[in-house]
């Protein structure tokens, strides 16, 4: 548990190497899923090749659809080709190298697909059996005397085991269709290799800098957006805090507030914290009746989504403030909160 | 577990430990290739040679190229190598250090292959069998019809009917191994040597001192270009955060001059009253938080967070529970 644990930090430390977590597990789940498939060739001329054939592509199609699915950056891309340009121009160099990430990362499941069917040849030998020149592998007789359609036949059956009865000729033939299989299997990986090879090492030679710009910004615009759902979150949580707690100050008609003077000096003073958390977290709502209004008008009556501005009894304070801020706010005509004056003091620095 | 960890720490220790690690994994995932790979000889005489050769050369050509990529070394030397001057002067020899031991890395996967290929005798068999002299061993099967080149194409395959109760396939086999196994320790043998000879004659070319500076150097770059991308990502964390702020505080400001006159309030409030009120960021409307979330998407804000980094600190008139003000700096 602790490995899978340290595994799964290691990986989602860091956006990208997540990603290629999933690319390698994309991989192995390609190779596994390869071999768990039973292969059956129709051996039948009409529908050999398409079956051969279509086994080695659909797959690889299929799973380069899944890395674009998995990959959250797809949502980002199209996110920020979308988007209406605003006060933020929009950079052309940025799109395309998420695309061309996201693009890299879903090629190699299907890579690993199309390497392994080849290497193991069977796919090769249903699709192209009927193209076999059997004189080839020796100086068989079997084919002298048939017509062209059953000479198909007869070829097709190779693939299958049970179905052709010539043993040498089926072993003769597989080896051999099984060899150019693995040779092109070979020459698709080296291809491949020296593709990546010529991307990733000579690439530098020619773009570095706006390389590690485009870099930059297009890491930023996936934190960004990660930030802001963040930030979204917190502010929900922190509005609906609120809101409920204005909602229960509503039923209650009471206000909220720290400081009860209390008559019981001997209580100490942790107790006394505790029960004044307990009062507070009361809020205010103390008998069965105003409990049940609070539950029923929850469903029948939701509040609105508006916060009022805290406000308290005013001659409590009056007398407070007039003295004190009277001289602060004179030129605040009177009002002031304590965020607000916050906000205040910025709103005049900007003037 | 504990063991598997002090591994990883060791390893991640250093960037020259990370290469050397790399390394020998790719040289294992060459063994386990070779091993998974179903080598299948065609038994023609046309093609034997060309299939085995292939089978011999190509794979290490890719794991060649496999462990150039993969090695972080190769981003750090091209970047020294094509940067502009500067202000920082060009050394040709920490190039010429990165890109040897980049070589050398990259060689030990290639070298894996076809030794393990040599030692196992199977393709030597396969390219070579055609080139022994049958008359060396007796029970030649030669009542197929078949010509003598066919007849030898067809040894390296075991279930080939020809060869059923005869010796003469294994004895042939056996004889092409033999080759093989000798030219594989003969390979080894040379690399060994070479190694060997390397590390003793090099303190005569090279002046100690000099490669000291160099490898210093080059660790230094790889160690830079490493924390050059965590400062940027970062950096670009607290940018967004930032970034983020100040849009929610911008749409604050906007509806601060909307708001009616509130009301005084008094100065004890409760301390996470103040918490929320902060994360709230004065977005506390429906319509508000509609209208931010349309505009973050209509008009996303620009990339300067000048104002938030730098805006002077709040000056809040704080008041006590007596009443008394007290003032914090700007």
């Amino acid at each position: 548990m602790d490995k899978f644990r340290m595994m799964f930090q290691f990986l989602q430390s860091n956006q990208e190497s997540f990603m290629n977590g999933i690319c390698g597990i994309m991989a192995l789940a390609s190779a596994q899923m390869y071999s768990a498939f039973e292969f059956s060739c129709p051996c039948m001329p009409e529908y050999n090749y398409n079956y051969g054939i279509g086994l080695l592509i659909i797959p690889s199609i299929w799973f380069f659809l899944l890395g674009f699915v998995l990959n959250n950056n797809v949502s980002v891309l199209a996110e920020e080709w979308k988007r209406p340009t605003g006060k933020r121009h929009k950079d052309p160099t940025i799109l395309r190298y998420m695309f061309c990430s996201i693009t890299q990362r879903s090629l190699i499941a299907p890579a690993v697909w199309v390497s392994v069917t080849l290497m193991d040849g069977k796919s090769f030998l249903c699709a192209f059996s009927i193209n076999l020149d059997i004189e080839k592998f020796g100086n068989y007789s079997i084919m002298r005397g048939l017509t062209e359609t059953e000479k198909l036949k007869l070829l097709a059956r190779i693939p299958c085991k049970d179905l052709f009865e010539h043993q040498e000729i089926r072993v003769a033939a597989s080896r051999y269709i099984k060899c150019i299989s693995q040779a092109c299997g070979w020459m698709f990986l080296l291809m491949m290799t020296l593709s990546a090879f010529l991307i990733r090492a000579i690439r530098p030679c020619f773009t570095q800098a706006a390389f590690l710009k485009t870099k930059y910004w297009s890491h930023y615009i996936d934190i960004e957006r990660k930030m802001f759902d963040d930030t979204c979150k917190e502010h929900a949580k922190s509005f609906a805090k609120v809101c409920i707690h204005q909602y229960f100050e509503n039923i209650s008609g009471e206000m909220q507030s720290l400081h009860h003077h209390r008559s019981g000096k001997d209580d100490s003073d942790n107790e006394e914290e505790d029960k004044r958390s307990d009062e507070d977290k009361l809020l205010g709502i103390r008998a069965q009746d105003d409990m049940n209004k609070v539950l029923w008008n929850w469903h029948t009556c939701k509040p609105p989504l508006a916060l009022r501005k805290e406000q308290m009894g005013g001659e409590s304070n009056g007398n407070q403030n007039g003295n004190a801020k009277g001289a602060a706010n004179g030129l605040v005509n009177g009002h002031t909160h304590e965020v607000e004056k916050k906000e205040w003091a910025v709103y005049y620095s900007k003037v | 577990m504990e063991r598997l960890k002090l591994v990883l720490q060791y390893f991640q220790s250093n960037s020259e430990s990370i290469s050397n690690g790399i390394c020998i994994i790719l040289a294992l995932v060459s063994v386990k290739l070779y091993t998974s790979f179903d080598f299948n000889c065609p038994c023609l005489p046309q093609y034997n040679k060309l299939y085995s050769l292939g089978v011999m050369i190509v794979p290490p050509i890719i794991f060649f190229f496999l462990g150039v990529l993969v090695n972080r070394h190769t981003g750090v030397m091209m970047d020294e190598w094509m940067r502009p001057i500067g202000n920082r002067s060009k050394n040709p020899a920490v190039v010429k250090y990165l890109f040897s031991a980049m070589i050398q890395r990259a060689l030990l996967a290639p070298m894996v292959w076809i030794l393990v290929t040599l030692m196992d005798g199977k393709i030597f068999i396969c390219a070579f069998s055609v080139s022994v002299d049958p008359a060396l061993f007796s029970g030649l099967p030669n009542n197929t019809g078949l010509e003598l080149i066919k007849i030898m194409a067809k040894v390296p395959c075991k279930e080939d009917i020809i060869f059923r109760n005869s010796s003469f396939r294994k004895a042939v086999s056996r004889y092409v191994r033999c080759y093989s196994q000798a030219v594989g320790w003969s390979i080894l043998l040379f690399l060994i040597v070479l190694g060997a000879m390397g590390r003793l004659i090099k303190p005569y070319f090279d002046d100690h001192a000099t490669s000291l500076q160099t490898r210093y150097w080059s660790n230094y770059l790889d160690v830079e270009q490493k924390l050059f991308e965590e400062t940027c990502v970062l950096h670009a964390r607290d940018f967004a955060r930032k970034c983020v702020v100040q849009f929610f505080e911008d749409m604050r400001e906007d509806t601060i001059l909307r708001l009616p006159h509130p009301l005084f309030l008094t100065n004890v409030r409760e301390e996470w009253e103040d918490e929320e009120e902060e994360r709230l960021h004065g977005v506390s409307k429906q319509e508000q938080m509609d209208q931010l979330l349309n505009k973050w998407y209509h008009s996303k804000p620009e990339l300067d967070v000048t104002r938030m980094a730098h805006r002077p600190r709040t000056c809040v008139t704080w008041e006590d529970r007596g009443g008394r003000t007290l003032y914090s700096d700007v």
